[in-house]
């Protein structure tokens, strides 16, 4: 149903635009703007990343209302956030960082060495909800040295620990603010919350105090639109001035083409895959998993669902990164190959399974092309749309009652939950395991690349899932708003460099 | 008029009773955990657990029942599992765009739907009632979000008259806010209009057949006296019963358009509750909801009463 919706409301545009309707011209404006409406489609449930996996928490406060120790940009690289500086001894385990001076939160509170150790020793705490409390599991112990001074120290190596704490989840909150941080968030960030309209818009407001560089922009709205058709209108109305990630990618060409605005189509760590459960027979064959990959034409599935946006993938590994390893050659589109590697396997045609289909768009749309596609080889797919709740209770957790579903990974650099044990898929490979063990002790980048293309290899050859494509990121903007992220590689909306040319 | 009162206080207890244990319970077997909804696929076990435990699901289903309903019963809706906030005042602000959003998507499908209904009667077979009922037939055709979408383009991204959507709040500017709720109230009337001018319609048809019509014709009453004195007052059970259905559905039932227009009504917070499992939100809604169509067939039943004398007679 609301797929059709959504497909009616776009042709309803669609033959809006064809009669010729044009949009009034943009109020002239005396100077520049300062404030921005975005368009966002999600609405968050609450504000505290520390208590909330939701993506729509991160896209509104991650290095806008809070942050961390250090931070990620827009290209992906780890940066000096609240620690200006830190030292790693030689062990590899210990920590020290050196806090910057004056920053305070919005509620007034100067940020000390005592509230990083809190934040810390609260996320890794027994009753923690913290959403990826794993990102602290390497931790031992924190320890003040003084005001400004903390050492961490690491009970293993993790190679990746300053990255671990640019994450949204890994913010510096206040002790006496953080139990109220959901609806009240304060944070050390150059915007600080104004108003929360739940349901329709939430504002945020310069901090005055701000310890950085402050922000061209002195206010922010997010407007919560979750009709993708609504974007579009919305958009071409002037009501909200740039989508981050807007759902509907065929209306990308009719915003090319119009002279006021700007589409972006950048990059996401959104690995989408086709999953198969290997706890059922035949899937846990590795020539019936060949098979499929070959059955499988990405293209027409990046074509027909995303309407040519997203890179083909042959393993689970963005492409952007610097430890990428081209596999896509590897699973070729050929479905005499893949009959024959069903046949040899001893699947008979018309074999049926079940696919479990979520609810976004790249979902629903590429599992109707997949189930046209497997047919084409003999496997009849019956198609079964789930929500989310839905999803995580039946496929994601046990008993697993699913064969297929697709989902896209959007945690950044992921590959390590093919040796986690009982995985929603299935895949148990004590090599693997093995190989994502070393990773994690190693810490010389181009050591790691060269394990990361190993594991690459070791999946793509056992064709573990199916792999499809990088999500994109297509954003559309007024043209003269500059400095919004074009990739995504943590899921956020920062608007500290933004501005109105 | 008594007796009835009491009687239909006693069913509106009962039917709000019946509710909140299926809504309860059914919601209890829905498959999904509020907590991993909102933590998401990385956490882990204890971290879930710890979750469920600040959300308070983890109490026995019994005890969280009793706990919600003797909340209700002293006027606590309790409070919401995902925002965190009171559901009276979630319930309250929505309440604020979904009420006068519905009352004026029914005003303007009384005042399309009658005219055109009673000249499709008073016209059978002529070219007013091929044109009535060709409206009916296309407004029906239409779907609503549809309707709404095409609405938008014309008059908020070609004249630029209103915004694409969204709801200003009534503090501002009151006019604002009537502004923000008139085409989607538009967009919801129009198949609404064409169900009940069929309703029209057919029940003056009905009533321009008895036989104290042919009466009144033949004592020299003019047709419209007719139309408008007798039949049209005898036609109005059958149809105050349909305006009652659509209004009660008005309230509730307007999610698609509340999307198109990202209006934050009565229907978005339902919907956005299910999928998180913010089930105390649903649960408050769906006795609110069957609430509100007890007693909107309350005023019907008190309408009827007002225009059938006969009505009060039999009870």
């Amino acid at each position: 149903m609301n797929g059709v919706v959504k497909l009616l409301g776009v042709a309803a545009i669609g033959t809006g635009l064809c009669l010729g309707m044009t949009a009034p011209p943009a109020e002239a404006n005396e100077g520049k703007r300062t404030d921005i409406v975005m368009g966002v489609t999600l609405e968050p449930p609450h504000l505290d990343p520390t208590a909330g996996a939701a993506a729509a928490i991160d896209e509104i406060v991650y290095a806008n209302v809070f942050e961390g120790l250090t931070r990620i940009n827009e290209s992906g690289q780890v940066k000096a956030g609240l620690a200006e500086r830190w030292v790693i001894e030689d062990d590899g385990l210990t920590y020290r960082f050196i806090l910057r001076e004056g920053v305070t939160f919005h509620d007034g509170a100067t940020l000390e060495a005592s509230d990083v150790k809190f934040s810390l020793e609260r996320a890794m705490a027994e009753d923690s909800v913290n959403a990826q409390k794993a990102l602290f599991s390497a931790i031992a112990s924190v320890d003040v040295v003084d005001d400004r001074t903390v050492i961490i120290r690491l009970s293993r190596k993790e190679g990746q620990f300053l990255w671990n704490l640019g994450w949204g989840d890994a913010v510096i909150v206040d002790p006496a603010s953080a139990d109220t941080n959901k609806t009240n968030p304060v944070g050390t960030g150059p915007f600080k919350l104004d108003t929360w309209v739940r349901g329709a818009t939430l504002t945020l407001t310069e901090n005055p105090a701000y310890w950085g560089t402050k922000p061209a922009l002195n206010k922010v709205t997010f407007q919560f639109i979750k009709d993708p058709a609504a974007q579009v209108v919305a958009l071409l109305a002037g009501d909200i001035d740039a989508v981050a990630n807007i759902n509907a990618p065929e209306m990308v060409a009719r915003f090319q083409a119009d002279g006021r605005f700007a589409v972006d189509v950048g990059t996401t760590e959104g690995e989408t895959i086709l999953s198969i459960n290997h706890r059922r027979a035949p899937w846990n064959d590795v020539r019936v998993r060949r098979a499929i990959q070959h059955a499988i034409d990405r293209n027409a599935i990046i074509a027909g669902a995303m309407f040519g946006f997203g890179t083909p993938i042959g393993s689970h590994f963005a492409p952007h990164s610097p430890a990428y390893l081209d596999l896509t050659e590897q699973g070729l589109y050929d479905p005499e190959k893949a009959k024959a590697l069903l046949a040899e396997a001893g699947v008979k045609s018309g074999t049926k399974a079940v696919i479990k289909l979520p609810p976004p768009t790249y979902a629903r749309r590429g599992g109707e092309i997949i189930a046209a596609q497997l047919k084409a080889v003999g496997i009849e797919l019956e198609i079964v749309p789930v929500e989310w709740g839905q999803w995580l209770a039946e496929v994601f957790k046990a008993p697993h009652d699913f064969d297929f579903t697709i989902v896209s990974h959007t945690e950044p650099l992921d590959i390590g939950i093919y040796a986690r044990d009982d995985y929603y898929f299935g895949y148990d490979n004590p090599a693997f395991k093995e190989l994502m063990k070393t990773v994690e002790e190693t810490s010389n980048p181009a050591e790691r690349y060269a394990l990361y293309r190993e594991a690459q290899q070791m999946l793509a050859d056992e064709a573990v899932n199916g792999f499809l494509f990088q999500l994109a990121k297509i954003g559309v903007r007024r043209k003269e708003i500059s400095g919004l992220w074009m990739n995504a590689p943590v899921q956020a909306n920062d608007l500290t460099k933004v501005h109105w040319e | 008029m008594l007796p009835m009162l009491s009687h239909r206080l006693a069913g509106l207890a009962g039917t709000l009773f019946a509710a909140s244990l299926i809504t309860f319970f059914a919601l209890e077997v829905l498959p999904g955990d509020a907590a991993q909804i909102l933590l998401g696929t990385e956490a882990r076990d204890d971290t879930l657990a710890a979750m469920r435990a600040q959300l308070g699901i983890d109490r026995p289903m019994a005890e969280r029942y009793v706990d919600w309903v003797l909340g209700l019963l002293t006027g606590d809706l309790g409070t919401s599992q995902i925002y965190g906030i009171p559901v009276a005042d979630m319930v309250r602000d929505r309440l604020a765009i979904s009420l006068p959003l519905a009352g004026m998507a029914f005003l303007l499908t009384v005042l399309i739907a009658m005219p055109i209904g009673i000249l499709a009667a008073a016209g059978r077979g002529g070219p007013a009632d091929f044109l009535a009922m060709g409206f009916a037939q296309i407004g029906l055709a239409i779907p609503n979000f549809w309707f709404g979408i095409l609405l938008v383009l014309l008059f908020a991204v070609k004249l630029g008259w209103v915004s694409t959507g969204g709801f200003p709040g009534w503090s501002d500017n009151p006019f604002n806010a009537l502004g923000a709720l008139f085409l989607p109230a538009l967009a919801l009337a129009l198949s609404e209009a064409a169900i009940l001018s069929r309703v029209v319609r057919g029940a003056l048809l009905e009533t321009l057949g008895e036989d104290y019509i042919r009466t009144a014709r033949a004592k020299g009453v003019s047709s419209s006296a007719v139309i408008a004195r007798h039949a049209l007052r005898n036609a109005m059970i059958p149809i105050s019963t349909i305006m009652g259905l659509q209004f009660a559905f008005l309230v509730a039932g307007s999610i698609v358009i509340e999307n198109v227009f990202y209006l934050p009504g009565l229907g978005r917070l339902l919907i956005q509750s299910i999928f998180q499992r913010d089930l105390i939100v649903v649960r408050d809604l769906v006795l609110m909801f069957a609430g509100i169509v007890v007693l909107v067939n309350f005023a019907v039943d008190l309408i009827y009463n007002a225009i059938d004398p006969r009505a009060r007679v039999q009870r």
